[in-house]
């Protein structure tokens, strides 16, 4: 890997050095945008007691879902888990440890992550379950709780296009919580439809800077629809 | 006649002004899109990290990169733009969304708000409600007023974890019309041919009921 050349030639190149017991963020948002190769290689690998940090946990057979058919993830923090019934099921028998999240809280907390904030003060959950034992201070006459960032062991990201340097480009609402996801990795692994050459990209269309980014593999991908919506 | 859950996605259309960024939430706020009014414009935010969602794609448009917080597919309009997670609910947390409307199990008279957890029974996560109720000055409800078995949704105290804490300003039930303000509910209008006494009778926290109280009218289809 010469200079600023983050290509890697395989998956299992893409994935070196994760372990069980890692903390691993993965950008997507159900199924869209999701690092579906990435995640196959941490289920082909057998890693097991992750941490996993993401919006949703894929469905039943596709997704972050088959990392949880292995029982690899011990846990995980994520906003919605409603459309994976092996999901519930694993929590409500208390064999993976969930932690609820405010979906624009976790938003931040990667974001924070990525960008050396240790902890920040929001309004959002305050009074509710998700606010207890958190550290209350008033803000202009409004309640606020800390919530601490999040540093993942890995981040695990989609992209539409890369060149070598690892600068990114997100395509349609496949963006979501991958460009934050990337900046909050101590190996940030990038997997992408096309890898152009340096220069195709507008440099002030670009999404994610290369500097976040450490290893990038050019994939095919199913891309499945969780809900197919047709006007007719 | 308590509301179809149609009527109630017109009526809150009604609270639309032009110019307004919209989120709508999932189930009856979702159908408020199909009755804006004519001669105004909104943008519709979809937490995901869409402003100005369009309608549902037609099969050539079809595309799994383009959902919306619903997971479902949809088109942008001319004039949106897609952004980060973050950047979305940098938007919600700051208050530049003119109005959200978005479903609950209870709501009570603090203006509290209960839309996520039943605890032991069914679990999916709050996703963006918690960030949107407290993000937002301009909140409306959208609920039945009393579950199947005839106890009321509008309560004293909520009993189920709350979403989020004294953010729920309105209300709009299958048979009425709410605000909350000062620790009591409003009562402002009615469905069509619902009595005073039966929302009364369905209202389990403080309700105050003017004199006057008009029904609802809605246009036939």
């Amino acid at each position: 890997m010469a200079g600023f050349d983050k290509r890697v030639a395989s998956y299992e190149e893409a994935m070196e050095g994760i372990e069980s017991g890692m903390t691993v963020i993965a950008g997507g948002f159900g199924l869209c945008g999701i690092p579906e190769n990435l995640i196959a290689e941490i289920k082909r690998r057998g890693v097991n007691d992750l941490t996993v940090v993401s919006n949703n946990c894929g469905v039943d057979g596709f997704g972050l879902g088959i990392l949880l058919e292995d029982r690899q993830i011990s846990k995980i923090l994520a906003s919605y888990v409603g459309e994976n019934a092996l999901f519930e099921k694993q929590m409500l028998n208390d064999e993976i440890e969930v932690v609820l999240t405010p979906q624009g809280t976790l938003a931040e907390k990667m974001r924070a992550g990525g960008a050396g904030i240790p902890a920040f003060y929001t309004a959002t959950g305050y009074g509710t379950p998700i606010g207890e034992g958190k550290e209350v201070r008033e803000f202009n006459g409004r309640h606020c709780i800390l919530e601490e960032a999040i540093v993942g062991d890995f981040a695990i990201v989609k992209g539409w296009k890369a060149d070598r340097y690892g600068n990114v480009i997100y395509r349609h609402t496949a963006q979501n919580f991958n460009p934050m996801a990337a900046t909050a990795g101590k190996i940030t692994v990038v997997e992408v439809e096309e890898i152009v050459e340096p220069g195709e990209l507008e440099p002030s269309q670009i999404h994610t800077p290369g500097i976040y980014v450490d290893r990038i593999i050019q994939g095919t991908f199913e891309k499945r629809i969780e809900k197919r919506t047709v006007r007719s | 006649m308590a509301l179809t859950r149609e009527q109630m996605a017109q009526r809150v259309a009604r609270e639309l002004q032009d110019g307004f960024y919209v989120n709508l939430g999932i189930g009856i706020p979702t159908l408020v899109a199909n009755y804006i009014p004519d001669g105004i414009d909104v943008m519709l935010q979809s937490e995901n990290g869409l402003l100005g969602m369009g309608r549902y794609p037609s099969e050539d448009e079809l595309d799994p990169d383009m959902i919306n917080a619903g997971k479902e597919t949809v088109t942008a309009r001319p004039g949106a733009a897609i952004f980060s997670s973050a950047e979305s609910f940098a938007m919600i947390r700051g208050g530049h969304v003119d109005l959200t409307v978005l479903g609950a199990f209870e709501v009570d008279q603090q203006g509290n708000i209960a839309s996520w957890m039943i605890p032991g029974k069914l679990i999916k996560g709050m996703g963006g409600a918690m960030d949107l109720v407290a993000g937002a000055d301009n909140i409306i409800c959208t609920m039945t007023h009393a579950s199947k078995h005839g106890e009321s949704k509008l309560l004293e105290k909520c009993a189920l974890p709350l979403t989020g804490a004294g953010c729920i300003n309105r209300v709009l039930t299958d048979l009425a019309y709410l605000e909350i303000k000062d620790g009591a509910f409003i009562l402002k209008e009615r469905a069509p041919g619902v009595s005073v006494e039966e929302i009364v009778e369905k209202t389990a926290g403080k309700l105050i009921v003017p004199d006057h109280v008009p029904e609802m009218t809605f246009d036939a289809e």
